[in-house]
């Protein structure tokens, strides 16, 4: 039996399920976006089980071993291996009205875990190193390059100050604001551009599938 | 309502068939169109480029799923071929749990195209959750996220492992990825460790890390499929991103005239019946 | 209990984890690897409470015989037979990675590639050049539009030039501008969180 052949033909009558909502809402679209939603759902419970929580949690503390290495019923790695565990399962409480509340112990931890963890990289990545990447010299006017620093100067302020809501858009204020939005137009601009290439590339590709990998006319 | 208001309100079925046509047209008429490199997609391939062969890993993580396949995996496919070409060793491994089963695809079957062997010229690290939690982790020692490759080898019986500690022995890491996690490296990986983090992003993603790539921040970036085919250009190789680029000037062209043409019937039938004009149909 | 305790260990946890960047005394340190471990852990456990709600929504639809149930029970087949063949063996070539490569894929994609569909539909209804903004953005998109592609260049030399332009300049400045914004407001997100003044992650009203 070529599994291969089987496969592509499966894949490709899916494809064509799927593509028959242009025409119209179907059974057959609805089939097809059900079984996804359930085979996605079992792929990513399959590989977080198998990649992480069998290894981290149900080994070291069923099976007292962390890889190839047995470990001490009670140790530190046994401890180390069972109070996030049990953290994770708290988790799960929410689903139960009267203990709902537990859950929030677990999430407290995992909510300021992460929050905390982003201050410092995200202040120096995204605020820092780009003000140091925008503050550029703006007096060489006789150049090509002095005259682009400047629009990127100007525009980038031009951002920041419509962003800035705290004070009313008049004045000085209101005409760098009016700058800032020239800019953000032309920038959203290009990203509609590259979104309409993204969105195409992905109906190039299935087109690409079925052609090249099904039909084998191109 | 006027002709010009009618014609707004074709039915949009017209208009997915003449993207359908569009699509094909070249797939059956190529017409092999040239395409030119552009700095970003240059500076990655140099990047990559100048991994001495049999050395410390080239890392990849494919943090893609299969919703972005067509733009994300012919750059891995290409960045593969590239690495192997060269003997640069290749580390593979993924923040994205769907990027568990493309990554191993896409691996596999580059490697057995160039004959390369596994833990000696590949490993495949396999899927970690918790994304900054993995990228700051890896900063300490990669062993703590990734004690073991996908197949259950401790990193400590894999050979081309030997001595990789941290991001101080890593020339470059790759991300491919259609979601935020390229910001996740930047800013867990290359902000403390000072990883050197390129970028295989989406087109919706890529004019949003122009920031990044002008402070450094990223080596260099491919964006969307014709990132995807600049670079398989500079490996000489046609490939599913060449082949595409095709097909993508005709639709560019066609919805490029379907925007004017659709502001001439507004503008159009506003001017003639300015009481009862088209107005916004929804798309 | 319900409250100050949750609270707490939020403060707890964000502080700690706050500051261990400038702390490299090996105790606290190795504390914050082991925290990190965690953070894993519960994210893991995190991501399958959307399964579990899936399969509670899908339960309850055919439970109370609701219209369209037989698809809940294609959804059903689906999760049973991957888990089923996730526990077989998840080698390439495997049933687990035939499904996921010839079922998964294929279908994810497509529902994905149907948006050029509609981007389409898009431009040709709703696009309009009403405003000097909007004006503005359809001659950018326009431009990126065709100097990303290969007959772009073919048609002239300036539009490729024009695209690279946008891309670098006004583009650039405005990304950067949002960038900065959005740094700055995460990084005020993350204090509100850690302080207990944003307390949506609690949810409930007790």
């Amino acid at each position: 039996m070529n599994m291969t052949l089987i496969g592509t033909t499966l894949a490709a009558l899916l494809t064509i399920a799927v593509y028959s909502f242009l025409y119209k809402d179907n059974p057959f679209y609805k089939f097809a976006e059900h079984l996804v939603v359930g085979v996605s759902a079992g792929y990513y419970l399959v590989i977080y089980y198998y990649n992480f929580i069998d290894p981290t949690v149900v080994s070291p503390v069923f099976r007292l071993r962390i890889g190839g290495d047995a470990i001490l019923l009670g140790g530190v790695d046994w401890w180390m291996a069972l109070i996030p565990g049990l953290l994770g399962l708290i988790l799960y409480a929410r689903f139960f009205p009267k203990i709902g509340w537990v859950s929030r112990w677990a999430l407290g931890i995992y909510v300021g875990g992460y929050s905390g963890l982003g201050i410092a990289p995200v202040m120096q990545a995204r605020v820092l190193d780009q003000i140091r990447g925008g503050a550029l010299p703006v007096h060489a006017l006789h150049t090509g390059q002095g005259w682009t620093n400047l629009l990127l100067v100007v525009g980038l302020l031009g951002t920041l100050t419509y962003f800035f809501f705290s004070l009313k858009h008049k004045g000085v204020l209101g005409g760098l604001a009016r700058i800032g939005i020239v800019f953000i137009m032309v920038g959203f601009g290009a990203s509609f551009g590259y979104t309409v290439m993204s969105r195409v590339s992905l109906l190039i590709g299935r087109m690409n599938f079925l052609l090249h990998d099904w039909l084998r006319i191109v | 309502m006027n002709r010009l208001g009618k014609f707004l309100q074709i039915d949009r079925r017209w208009i997915f068939l003449a993207i359908l046509i569009a699509v094909l047209a070249p797939f059956i008429w190529p017409m092999g169109l040239p395409i030119v490199i552009t700095k970003p997609v240059q500076d990655l391939y140099n990047a990559v480029d100048a991994i001495p062969p049999n050395g410390e890993p080239l890392f990849i993580s494919i943090d893609y799923s299969p919703s972005t396949v067509p733009e994300l995996d012919p750059m891995a496919l290409a960045i593969l071929r590239h690495a192997f070409s060269k003997d640069i060793r290749v580390a593979v491994l993924t923040l994205d749990p769907a990027g568990y089963g493309l990554a191993e695809r896409a691996l596999e079957a580059v490697a057995a195209e160039f004959g390369k062997e596994r833990h000696k010229d590949y490993v495949f690290l396999g899927f970690q959750p918790g994304i900054s939690a993995v990228v700051l982790g890896m900063g300490i020692n990669i062993r703590n996220v990734f004690p073991e490759d996908a197949y259950g080898t401790p990193l400590s019986e894999v050979p081309m492992m030997e001595g990789i500690r941290n991001y101080d022995q890593i020339p470059l890491l790759i991300t491919l990825s259609g979601t935020a996690v390229v910001e996740a490296w930047v800013i867990y990986a290359h902000q403390p460790y000072d990883a050197q983090i390129g970028a295989g992003v989406t087109a919706v993603m890529a004019t949003d890390y122009y920031p990044f790539l002008d402070t450094g921040q990223l080596v260099g970036m491919l964006g969307g499929m014709r990132g995807a085919a600049e670079y398989e250009t500079l490996i000489d190789r046609h490939d599913a991103g060449v082949r595409g680029m095709d097909s993508q000037s005709v639709i560019h062209i066609l919805i490029i005239v379907l925007i004017v043409v659709g502001n001439i019937a507004y503008f159009g039938s506003r001017k003639r019946a300015p009481e009862t004009a088209g107005g916004d149909a929804a798309a | 209990m319900r409250r100050h305790v949750p609270l707490a260990l939020c403060f707890i946890a964000g502080v700690f984890m706050a500051i261990q960047y400038f702390i490299p005394h090996p105790s606290v340190q190795a504390w914050y690897e082991r925290l990190l471990a965690w953070l894993q852990t519960l994210l893991a456990f995190a991501f399958l409470i959307g399964t579990v709600s899936l399969v509670r929504l899908h339960a309850h639809k055919i439970g109370h015989k609701v219209a369209g149930r037989g698809y809940s029970w294609v959804l059903f087949v689906g999760l049973g037979l991957m888990v089923g063949f996730g526990f077989k063996g998840r080698a390439p070539g495997s049933p687990f990675d035939f499904m996921f490569q010839n079922v998964q894929v294929p279908i994810e994609g497509t529902m994905f590639s149907l948006l050029a569909f509609y981007i389409a539909s898009a431009a040709f209804r709703a696009f309009r050049a009403r405003t000097l903004e909007a004006t503005l953005l359809l001659l950018a998109a326009t431009i990126v539009m065709l100097g990303r592609v290969p007959v772009g260049d073919l048609l002239h030399r300036s539009i490729p030039a024009a695209t690279d332009w946008i891309l670098n300049v006004p583009n650039m400045a405005s990304k950067r501008g949002i960038m900065i914004g959005v740094g700055l407001g995460m990084m005020a997100t993350a204090l509100k969180i850690m302080l207990g003044i944003e307390r949506a992650w609690m949810g409930g009203t007790d």
